[in-house]
């Protein structure tokens, strides 16, 4: 394997570890949104702010929500596939030449 | 009795289907009060005038270019929806924003920050089009300002590339969230220890939990530019990066 692509997978495997490591040494915790908990700190500060505006339309479940949720993803790695992927074949077009 | 059943069951149905709360690291919709949504919004809009003339240069350039931005656009969109678990016991997403700020310049990223900001706010209840304003100029003006300059700085002190990379996204990612505490702080001042003694609050919701995150999308943006490089060097693709 070449040393870059070496480099990247350790990189990548970097990356695994802390994210994973949270869910180990917190077991119990939640893993809640972190804007939940600044609307919790707003509420103790302010006990009488009222939210002026509503969103106009909410995912009605966290099925659909994590579908939306997906669907973004989906279209962010879709470009970055494929861009990548043309670059890879230009690599093999212009070595062949 | 039949009454205090339906009722219990309404109850009971209320609660199981009453959606939670998006759970999003963006300011909620209605969570700042109008004089602050209004200040935020201005504030950000010259970057975004700005940054639409520099898209539309680089829609009418030549495909090289383009891809470059769909990559980055990408980028930010994977980046953005993924939320990580963080040690605080909590999750907040990175940006992506690091890695069109290097190639592209910082204005550039706030109109790719606002088209994803946009589909959250709208789709998904996750930020919300009252806080748009605050939210891009936090995660799609500042962000991207810090990942830019920090960039700049280090490649004139000719630090090593990854290096230069690692430390400009982390630090962007890490930025938009000081900023987002800062915009809450500034509207909700303690009432006894005023702003200050909010920041403090905040601060430790948003930016603890998001250390973590920010060195992950640190190394991910690291992990892209080295693929980029390698393909530069073999000469598939001009990369035009700020040196």
């Amino acid at each position: 394997m070449k040393q870059s692509n070496k480099t990247n997978l350790l990189l990548l495997f970097l990356a695994i570890v802390i994210i994973i490591t949270p869910l180990l040494l917190k077991k119990d915790s939640e893993f809640e949104g972190a804007d939940g908990q600044a609307e919790g700190v707003i509420e103790e500060i302010n006990p009488e702010y009222e939210p002026w505006m509503e969103p106009l339309w909410e995912p009605p479940s966290g099925e659909i929500e994590s579908l939306l949720f997906s669907l973004q993803v989906a279209i962010g790695a879709g470009a970055i596939g494929y861009i990548l992927g043309t670059f890879k074949e230009r690599k093999k077009l212009a070595n062949n030449r | 009795m039949k009454k205090k059943k339906y009722l219990s069951l309404m109850v009971f149905s209320l609660l199981l289907f009453t959606p939670s709360i998006g759970h999003g690291m963006h300011i909620m919709e209605g969570f700042l009060p109008s004089k602050w949504a209004i200040f935020w919004a201005i504030l950000s809009l010259p970057f975004l005038i700005v940054g639409l003339k520099k898209v539309n240069k680089v829609l009418k350039a030549d495909t090289n270019k383009k891809v470059l931005l769909g990559l980055a656009g990408g980028f930010v969109f994977v980046l953005s929806a993924l939320k990580i678990p963080s040690v605080t016991g909590s999750c907040s997403h990175p940006t992506g924003v690091g890695l069109g700020a290097i190639l592209f310049g910082p204005t550039t990223m706030t109109v790719l920050g606002i088209v994803v900001l946009l589909f959250q706010a709208l789709l998904l209840a996750h930020g919300g089009l009252t806080t748009l304003g605050a939210n891009v100029f936090s995660m799609a003006v500042v962000g991207p300002l810090v990942s830019y300059g920090i960039y700049k700085l280090l490649k004139k002190e000719n630090k090593n590339n990854s290096i230069a990379v690692f430390l400009s996204s982390a630090l962007g990612n890490l930025m938009t969230y000081v900023i987002t505490a800062i915009q809450l702080s500034l509207a909700f001042p303690d009432s006894v220890g005023g702003f200050t003694a909010s920041l403090g609050k905040f601060l430790t919701v948003f930016a603890v939990t998001q250390i973590p995150l920010a060195i992950v999308e640190g190394i991910i943006t690291v992990i892209v530019m080295n693929l980029l490089l390698e393909y530069k060097a073999e000469g598939v693709v001009d990369l035009e990066t700020i040196q």
